[in-house]
This record gives C-alpha cells, sequence and structure tokens, in this order.
C-alpha cells in the first residue's frame, strides 16, 4: 500500500475528485482533441490565447485518476503563462515521469512533482501525459487527434 | 442462471491442483504476492508441455517445412502437417485440407474477407455481425464496404448483452451474404446462440463465419453440427503459442476460393507468365509458416483434448458464479454483461474509480485483470462506459484467484471509495 501511496498521493486523489477548469471555459481560440487507445480515456483541451499569452485554459472528457489530475494541475499552472513557457513546461512534465533520475522539478513547477510517482509504472505514463500531449496541440494548432500509444 | 449453476459434483472431481501443477508461470510470484492471473481471455498461460514441444522443435527436429528432401526437413513438415489433423480433430472437421493455418484468428477473417469476400461481394451486399463483435470482425469489413461498397448491418444486443434474435431476424434478408458472428463475446462473456443463428443465416442464404477465439477455450466446439462455413480461432487462447491458429472453411467451398497472399509455399509452378497454385490449404498458406509454434499448437490441442471437459466445464461454470456473487458483493459494482448464457469472463466497473486505476493497484497484489475496451468500443460505447475491468478465466483458474481480487478490490476502495 505503501507504494500506491506514492502514486495515488493525496493531490492526486482530490484533483481527480474535484478537477480545476473542467468543462469548457468560453471563450477560447485554440482546441486539440487527445486520445488514449489503450483504456479509451479521452479529453479535450480548450485554450484562450491572446497575445502570446494563455489567458484562460480547460478541458473536459473523462479518463482514470492519473490522467484527470494531471490534466487538472497543468491547467493550473498553464494559466497566464507565454506560450513558449507553457510549451517549456510540458517538456520538463515530460521529464519528470519518463527520466530515470530522481530529479525533482524547479519551484515553479513544484506542483508536479506529486507525479513522479508515475516514472515506477510505465504502462500508466501515458495517463500521466496525455493532457499536456493535448495542450501542446492545441497551442501548435495542430487539427489531428493525439494519440498517446 | 441455470446454465452457470454450479454443479459441485463434477467440479470437485476436476483435479484443479493437477491442471495447475503443469503451468510454471502460476509458481512465479507477482510483486511479491501469489500470482492470480485473471488475464485467460486475452491470452491462457501455457503448460509445460506446450513449452517443451516448441523448444524440442527447435532442439531436435527443425528444418523448413515442406521443402528439403533430407531428414530433419521430413521430421519437421511430418510434425507439423500432422497438426491439422489434431485440429481437424478439436473442432471435428470432415477433412485434414478444410484446416488452414493462420496466425491467429485475426488473420482467418481477414482471409474470409480478402478471399471469399473480394471475389463473391459486390456493391450493395451485405455482411451481417453483431454489436459485441470484436475489433477483429469489424474492421476487415469495414476495409471490404470501403473497397467494394458492400453494406455493414449490425445486430444489437440488450441490456444484459444478450443479441436481440428478433432483430437478427429483421435485418436477415435477401441482401445478406454472409453473418459473421461471435460464438463468445469478449468483453461481456456472452454466449451466442449460434443453434439458431446459423439455421436461419443459411434459410436467408447466407453463409457464416463464426470468429472462435473466445468460444473454443471453453466450449465443446463441432463444426459439422453448428453447420458454419468458417471458423477461425487462435492458438494463445488455447493454451498454445502466439502467432498459431487455424481458419476451417467447408472443403467444397475452399476448392473455390482465389489465394490472398502469394509467395513460397502456396504454389505448384511459377513462370513469369503464369503460376499455378496449390491445392487448399496450402494455396492460402504463403511463405514458411510458424513451425514450431504451430507443432506448439499440436501440443495444446492434444493437452486440451486430454482434459476432462465435464469437469472442465463445471469448474469454469463454479467460477463464474462464485465470481459472480463474490463481486456482487463488493460495494458500487455494476457488472457489464448479465447475459443468461455465459462463459467464464466477468466484466465489471465500480463507480468511484476508474478500470484503469483500478488495473494498476490489484496489480500491486499480484491480481492479473484486463482494463480498457478490450477491443470492443462498440460494446463500451453501449454501457457508455470508456473501459472495464474484466476478470477471465481459465482451466488453471481458481476461487482463490477470485477471492484474491475480491480483497485487492478492497484495497481500491480505500483509496478511491
Amino acid at each position: 500500500m505503501s507504494d500506491l501511496r506514492d502514486l495515488y498521493q493525496e493531490v492526486i486523489l482530490d484533483h481527480s475528485r474535484s478537477p480545476r477548469n473542467f468543462g469548457h471555459h468560453e471563450p477560447s481560440n485554440r482546441e486539440a482533441k487527445g486520445n488514449n487507445p489503450l483504456c479509451g480515456d479521452k479529453f479535450t483541451v480548450y485554450a484562450l490565447v491572446e497575445d502570446g499569452i494563455v489567458k484562460d485554459v480547460s478541458f473536459e472528457g473523462r479518463g482514470c485518476a492519473i490522467s484527470t489530475a494531471s490534466a487538472s494541475l497543468m491547467t493550473e499552472l498553464v494559466k497566464g503563462k507565454t506560450e513558449e513557457q507553457a510549451k517549456a513546461m510540458f517538456e520538463c512534465f515530460h521529464q519528470l515521469v519518463t527520466a530515470d533520475k530522481d530529479e525533482p522539478l524547479d519551484e515553479a513547477l513544484d506542483k508536479l512533482n506529486v507525479l513522479a510517482g508515475v516514472r515506477g509504472y510505465p504502462m500508466r505514463v501515458k495517463c500521466a501525459t496525455l493532457a499536456w500531449h493535448t495542450m501542446n496541440a492545441a497551442l501548435e494548432g495542430t487539427d489531428d487527434t493525439v494519440v498517446t500509444e | 442462471m441455470p446454465d452457470t449453476a454450479p454443479r459441485p459434483n463434477d467440479a470437485a472431481r476436476f483435479d484443479l491442483a493437477a491442471v495447475r501443477d503443469q503451468f510454471p508461470i502460476l509458481k512465479q510470484p507477482s510483486h511479491g504476492k501469489p500470482l492470480a492471473f485473471l488475464d485467460s481471455a486475452a491470452s491462457a498461460q501455457k503448460p509445460q508441455i506446450v513449452i517443451d514441444a516448441v523448444s524440442d522443435t527447435y532442439a531436435r527436429q527443425y528444418a523448413n517445412v515442406h521443402r528439403g528432401v533430407y531428414e530433419l526437413s521430413e521430421r519437421a513438415s511430418a510434425a507439423y502437417e500432422a497438426v491439422r489433423g489434431k485440429t481437424k480433430g478439436l473442432i471435428n472437421a470432415a477433412r485434414d485440407d478444410e484446416i488452414v493455418f493462420t496466425s491467429g484468428t485475426t488473420e482467418g477473417i481477414n482471409l474470409v474477407a480478402q478471399s471469399w469476400g473480394r471475389a463473391n461481394l459486390g456493391p450493395g451486399d451485405e455482411v451481417l455481425i453483431t454489436e459485441m463483435e470484436h475489433h477483429s470482425n469489424i474492421v476487415p469489413w469495414q476495409m471490404l464496404r470501403d473497397e467494394k461498397g458492400i453494406v455493414l448491418k449490425v445486430v444489437p444486443f440488450d441490456a444484459d448483452g444478450a443479441l436481440i434474435m428478433e432483430e437478427f431476424e429483421k435485418l436477415l434478408g435477401p441482401r445478406t451474404k454472409l453473418v459473421a458472428v461471435t460464438q463468445v463475446s469478449n468483453a461481456l462473456g456472452t454466449i451466442l446462440p449460434l443453434d439458431r443463428i446459423i439455421p436461419l443465416a443459411h434459410d436467408a442464404g447466407a453463409l457464416v463465419l463464426v470468429d472462435g477465439a473466445q468460444g473454443i477455450p471453453h466450449l465443446p466446439t463441432d463444426v459439422r453440427a453448428l453447420g458454419c462455413d468458417f471458423y477461425a480461432f487462435s492458438g494463445h487462447k488455447l493454451y498454445g503459442p502466439t502467432g498459431t491458429g487455424a481458419l476451417y472453411c467447408r472443403s467444397d467451398l475452399l476448392a473455390d476460393l482465389p489465394p490472398w497472399m502469394g509467395g513460397g509455399d502456396m504454389i505448384l509452378s511459377v513462370t513469369f507468365e503464369k503460376t499455378e497454385y496449390a491445392a487448399p490449404p496450402h494455396k492460402f498458406e504463403a511463405g514458411t509458416p510458424n513451425i514450431a509454434g504451430t507443432i506448439g499448437l499440436g501440443a495444446a490441442i492434444d493437452w486440451f483434448a486430454a482434459l476432462d471437459h465435464e469437469g472442465l466445464a463445471a469448474h469454469e461454470a463454479d467460477l463464474l458464479a462464485y465470481g459472480t456473487e463474490r463481486l456482487m458483493e463488493v460495494p458500487g459494482v455494476r457488472l457489464i454483461g448479465t447475459a443468461p448464457d455465459k462463459a467464464a469472463v466477468i466484466s465489471f466497473v465500480l463507480d468511484y474509480a476508474h478500470p484503469h486505476d483500478v488495473g494498476t493497484i490489484l496489480d500491486q497484489q499480484g491480481v492479473a485483470v484486463r482494463t480498457g475496451h478490450h477491443c470492443a468500443q462498440p460494446v463500451m460505447d453501449h454501457f457508455d462506459v470508456a473501459a472495464t475491468v474484466r476478470a477471465s478465466f481459465g482451466a488453471y483458474s481458481s476461487r482463490d484467484d477470485i477471492d484474491a481480487l475480491v480483497a485487492a478490490l478492497g484495497e481500491v476502495r480505500e483509496l478511491f471509495g
């Protein structure tokens, strides 16, 4: 059970039960769909980008606790950042959940360290990264559905 | 549930300990716990005798088949071809040459679609499938629809996951050329009433393809008694190696089918002007086949045939009944698939945890279940779920496995409930 508590920390359970920025916030001018065919999880991420700033970001869809919490945390962190900062966060987060070494993220991204436990569960990394890939695609303006497989 | 009620005498007679003892993987712990392997519907584990048959082939009698005149090739060819007879016996086909070796059910269905389908179906011709088909019995027909303009019709199932026979009869019409139907639903466990479906289809002038991937490990299968025209199954779900399987096709039908893959081993003679094809079944087996795997499939068929089948049926019925009863005790469980006639497969969801999270937590307790859409997304859509947790049983499964599952679900509840 102690191992599982590393994965399912209280913060994750909280965000999965009460996801932040859930539901389509309007207005928005960017959106992308993400799909994890392994488990059937599907998210749509909406963003309002003005003058290079991600002024608002929201998501809807359904997924497991890991993917939902990660999506929720993503919206909190990305909101108010520049597009470049948001994309850089995506890269940092990807490193966090896939890297071999245990290197905590810097202070700005400290909130995401709760998801580092996913590293121990390779089959679940795609759950954690689904919303991030989708956010990245929304910012890139890619129309294709993002598939994490 | 009259058909799934435990018959304690038969079930007790089944020598479970002796069966389990033959599966080395079951002796290996998982996360420090005894392995409770509940994913046999995805792929069954292998008894030692199958593992030995594959490794002995490579160690003692391996060479390419149907080619060499030397002793090793003759022995490998004889061992490989002998599996045709074993497969014929398993499903009670009439002749050895009605058995085409394939890489599995998926290849068997694609063979029918690409060979029989392309030669015999045209615009407006209808193929009838069911709402509970595996993707492998949907997509090949959609590919043919896009190429040939055939019409794909889908027979719905009811709230329990039983096929609605009235709808089947309504959809069956003069344009129906093929009914392609599963024997047992992989996601729901439903056993389809083939004894009613096949005569109705034939009366309407349609042929019948049966997807036997999930049926053959659980049900006695006699293709002549069923009267089906095509029957496809996979070796790996029948305790045999991956990449093996067979397609049964009635010999009079098989004789007229065009080849679907060209290559070596399927020809009589080749010049740049013209090729003469080998007779069936070799006409459908281009290239070097899965020699060792198929010999392993032969060992699996022998092993399976030697089981006490009344005892096995009673054992699996007991697992289904016991598993259903224990799961119903778990708070927040909703069973997906409650048809009166079911094989030993239980799909469910919890109202407080996503199947994927459930799967990870169960795994930590040594319980291996399948979580996801089970390659049957239309079934998930029917029940408005993205995924389910599926516990599926094999000959080696035990009540202890079910107890481990239910105990591990307690851990899920502790975290998420």
